[in-house]
């Protein structure tokens, strides 16, 4: 669900459609989305069903869960310019240590968990001093990390898988305990669903009352009850699916636990001071710097931020298994950052959402799923999925290198023409005009600080 | 003596850019063998002018035509005049620090047959070119291991592997020290015994009075006058006098200073190079500004105005060696930009889209970038107030985007510039130091920014502009401090400052007698 920021023009019939998820950078956004939407359909046609089956969502889910989780760390760490290539060894080394404390050294499962996150903590920091502030390039620092914690989880459980105890496994394969009167749904998932559901309903009222407060110009109301019974239909639905799978499944805690950290990091990178650095560092750190923005410590949180959330993955990887081994987590870095890209973040840094990353992240899940659910093997499913990938950011690169923001905005542009309604009246002369090459070289002077 | 023949005329060259007529209707003549310096200010369109004869703009993108060597030249890129015979060596060198000498002067060039480079050849062709340069290194060292003067003459060498016929050096001495100036210059001099014509970019007005045949002088785009300098009797103040002989147009918003108490001192300020030690950028520099007072700082480029004033701005320039800071009488401390921007000081860029602005960020998000605490409860940033403080911005500093969602990028330069300028505002300063802050826009902006920093000043705050337009400087400023290699050579009131007594601080120490600090220190 993206906030908008919906930036009220003048109303101009459907047009006003366009604005239910924002303008500008969101588009992107709302293509992936779209893709997403398309695809979801494709496989539930040619599955028979299969695919939208409670079942079948409460695997996809379960199974995806930690990647998805890594991609919220992901995408902060290439928004900020850097990579980690680590988060998959981490996690391993930190599920390995975790599951060995429960079996071994019987500690309680809760404080298992807290010796994990404290881990996560510590291999962060490691690769936060090395990126900030010796200035290692975070692809060597992570790479490295990558080796040492993938042999430090072998070394430390001897190349064994060890099994975790059984009420662990509630964090990463468990449900919401049923209780209330028999509905033949989960009551959990039921209320869950709908607090999900108002929650939508009291985004956009909140959103329509701060333009309000601004004095800026509204979207139709129309526009956004559509967007909210769009939403709630949507919300609605799956929470009918997930709740009516087999007796004693409901929303998967793993689910739960994700749906928390994407809340909580949404609103972390784009309402908190951190979160605004983090763009700022990566889209032009010489300008952060000279902004009073301090770099090295942004990038140290970034990084450390990114392990701790490889720890969480991994603990959630194993609580799903039911056990630790010695080839836990090897592929996730990758899987992550495919995500991470097809969510429309820019290699470059700088761009990129939480949102678009998990939507991302459902792209490659459902994919997964749908073709296996097709038998297709897994050697034609991986070529799909790096076709995809490839698709994805071939198409954001080429249309941003024809001088559009995106294909998506193309198509929407081409939309508003079409419908006949004039785009704002710009006052006086147009303010706007397109940076081209040959803007860019209308300075006769070098740009060298003289 | 043989009247010398033509070799180059470029006849009518007008190039625009979005906005702004870079050259118009510009003629120049360079005769064979001859030194032709080029003069103007900063942005008069000098370099422009060489990147249309170079091919940097590829024919078509111009208007008027080049002759050259008798024909109709038409240059599709740097390769094509290169291959005709025309090398430019720019300011900034194009040489590769880690390779060799020798494969630096045949990169793109290489000699051998099939892609196999025939390296004994390379070598010993390279000793030639060298000992013609006279440089004398072994042509294996590095070229990240010599100095920026003998790099200068390792471009000479490999723009003479290409056969060339017409050398173009764009502020060649620009970098370099006395001896190495020296010795760069008799090279040139001796290139032109050889039948090599040159075209000088210089602001080192000795210099082109030493080594020019001819010289034309460009302002605001077109070409002034060309003068001959035997004939003429060409000196330093006749070429002064045609670089800044401009009718000030009535741009400038009149004002009344209303000027306080000091409000910001500079004492012995010292900073050094950040990768060369010992060499000072800033050498003892001191200034004071007072409340409501608009200063400028004139200086030719690295003259090192831009690493004074980044040096002051949180130590963002350089290695900071000795100085202090007073504001309001009492010293501070600026370590880091944030100190900076807490102590009330604010930096406006030169250089707006590599250092002033995150071109990914739309126009709210870059107005409050500098002080998010400004809008922020418990680091949890108001996207109220930050649409409610960019609103106003847009509409007191008049930025022309349709909404505040706007990304920067989409914006023109003035507006560009504008929106740098919220920014700062939005930081509450009580010190503005703007660096360039009319570069690169157009005349109806620029007003627009005067206007501006009137307000500003107007409110008891202080400004210190520096700018390489003397018109601008003299039209804005209430006292103008002029620096020469690093050095402030001279401290004038708008009274004193003329451009030809700016223009000679600028361009020598001479004058560094009278440069003592006046007003009185609290």
């Amino acid at each position: 669900m993206t906030t908008t920021t919906a930036t009220p023009k003048k109303s101009g019939g459907l047009r006003d459609l366009s604005k239910m998820f924002g303008t500008g950078s969101s588009g992107r956004q709302v293509g992936i989305l779209g893709a997403l939407v398309v695809i979801i359909v494709f496989f539930q046609v040619a599955t028979d069903g299969l695919t939208l089956d409670p079942t079948n969502l409460i695997n996809l889910v379960n199974a995806n869960a930690y990647v998805l989780i890594l991609a919220i760390g992901m995408v902060m760490v290439i928004i900020a310019g850097h990579i980690d290539l680590s988060v998959g060894s981490v996690a391993a080394f930190v599920g390995i240590v975790v599951a060995t404390s429960m079996t071994s050294w019987h500690l309680p499962w809760g404080l298992a968990i807290l010796l994990g996150l404290g881990i996560g903590v510590l291999i962060g920091a490691w690769h936060g001093f090395w990126v900030a502030y010796i200035g290692v390039p975070a692809f060597i620092v992570t790479l490295a990390g990558m080796l040492i914690f993938r042999g430090a989880n072998q070394w430390f459980g001897n190349s064994i898988s060890v099994t975790v105890p059984v009420d662990y496994t509630f964090i990463g394969a468990g449900f919401l305990n049923d209780f209330g009167p028999n509905t033949n749904y989960s009551n959990g998932t039921l209320i869950l669903g709908l607090l999900v559901a108002l929650a939508v309903i009291y985004q956009e009222f909140r959103a329509r009352r701060t333009q309000t407060i601004m004095g800026s110009e509204k979207a139709p109301l129309w526009v956004s009850l559509v967007k909210v019974i769009v939403l709630d239909a949507v919300v609605i639905y799956a929470t009918l699916l997930f709740a009516g799978g087999r007796v004693g499944t409901s929303f998967p805690v793993s689910g739960i636990i994700l749906g928390l950290l994407v809340l909580a990091y949404a609103f972390i990178t784009r309402n908190t001071t951190f979160g605004r650095h983090i763009y700022a560092v990566g889209g032009n750190w010489h300008a952060a710097e000279l902004s009073g923005v301090k770099i090295k410590r942004i990038n140290f949180l970034v990084m450390l931020n990114m392990s701790v959330i490889a720890s969480i993955a991994g603990m959630i990887g194993v609580a799903r298994a039911g056990a630790s081994g010695p080839a836990d987590g090897v592929g996730w870095e990758l899987d992550a950052i495919a995500a991470v890209f097809i969510g429309g973040a820019a290699v470059a840094g700088g761009i990129g959402t939480i949102i678009g990353s998990i939507v991302g992240g459902l792209v490659i899940a459902v994919l997964n799923n749908g073709l296996q659910l097709l038998g297709i093997g897994i050697d034609r499913v991986q070529i799909i999925k790096g076709l995809v990938l490839l698709l994805a950011v071939g198409v954001d690169v080429y249309s941003k290198k024809s001088g559009r923001p995106s294909l998506i905005g193309l198509m929407t542009r081409n939309r508003q023409s079409a419908s006949g309604a004039q785009s704002v009246t710009v006052p006086d002369r147009p303010a706007v005009t397109p940076t081209s090459s040959a803007e860019e070289s209308s300075r006769p002077q070098s740009t060298t600080p003289n | 003596m043989v009247a010398a023949a033509v070799i180059l005329e470029m006849r009518g060259i007008t190039k625009e850019f979005p906005g702004v007529r870079a050259l118009d209707n510009v003629s120049l003549t360079v005769r064979a063998g001859e030194i032709h310096s080029i003069c103007g200010e900063n942005g008069a369109g000098k370099s422009t002018l060489m990147k249309v004869l170079s091919g940097v703009y590829p024919y078509g993108t111009y208007g008027g035509e080049i002759v050259y060597q008798g024909e109709v030249s038409r240059f599709k890129d740097i390769r094509s005049s290169e291959l005709a015979g025309i090398v430019i060596i720019h300011q900034e060198l194009a040489l590769i620090p880690e390779l060799s000498i020798t494969e630096n002067i045949f990169l793109g060039n290489e000699p051998g047959r099939r892609g196999v480079i025939n390296w004994v050849q390379a070598k010993q062709r390279a000793i030639e070119l060298l000992a013609r340069v006279g440089l004398e290194d072994d042509p294996d060292t590095q070229v990240k291991n010599l100095g920026v003067g003998k790099q200068q003459l390792v471009e000479i060498a490999k723009a003479l592997n290409k056969s060339v016929k017409l050398l173009i050096l764009d502020e060649p001495t620009a970098a370099l020290n006395e001896a190495e100036s020296q010795h760069l210059l008799d090279l040139i001099r001796g290139l032109k015994g050889r039948g090599i014509s040159s075209i000088m970019i210089s602001h080192k007005l000795n210099e082109i009075e030493q080594v020019s045949d001819s010289i034309t002088i460009i302002r605001d785009g077109k070409a002034i006058e060309t003068l001959d300098v035997v004939a003429d009797g060409v000196n330093e103040d006749r070429i002064i006098r045609g670089m800044v002989g401009r009718v000030l147009e009535n741009r400038f918003p009149a004002r009344t200073p209303d000027i306080g108490e000091v409000i910001f001192e500079i004492r012995n300020w010292v900073v050094e190079h950040p990768l060369t030690k010992h060499r000072l950028v800033v050498k003892n520099s001191s200034f004071i500004v007072r409340r409501g007072e608009v200063v400028g700082f004139a200086g030719l480029m690295g003259a090192g105005r831009t690493e004074l004033a980044m040096s002051i701005f949180g130590r963002s320039y350089g290695t900071f060696i000795s100085g202090q800071v007073f504001k309001n009488g009492k010293e501070i401390q600026l370590r880091n930009v944030s100190e900076a921007i807490d102590h009330g000081i604010a930096y406006v860029s030169e250089d707006r889209k590599a250092l002033g602005l995150n071109l990914l960020d739309d126009v709210k998000r870059s107005v409050v970038s500098a002080k998010l605490s400004k809008i922020s409860t418990a680091d949890v940033v108001s996207e109220v107030k930050e649409r409610k403080f960019a609103e106003e911005y847009r509409t007191s500093l008049r930025i022309k985007t349709p909404t505040v969602d706007m990304g920067v990028n989409k914006l023109s330069g003035g507006n560009q510039q504008k929106v740098v300028l919220a920014k700062w505002m939005f930081t509450d300063p009580d010190i503005l130091i703007l660096d360039e802050p009319t570069r690169g826009i157009d005349v109806g902006a620029k007003t627009e920014i005067y206007g501006i920093i009137r307000d500003f000043a107007a409110q008891g705050k202080a400004v210190i502009m520096i700018s390489s337009e003397l018109p601008e400087l003299l039209g804005v400023s209430d006292r103008i401090y002029t620096i020469f290699e690093g050095a402030i050579t001279n401290n004038l009131t708008a009274e004193e400052a003329t451009p030809e007594a700016l223009m000679r601080s600028m361009t020598s120490a001479k004058k560094a007698a009278s440069a003592t600090t006046i007003g009185t220190r609290p």
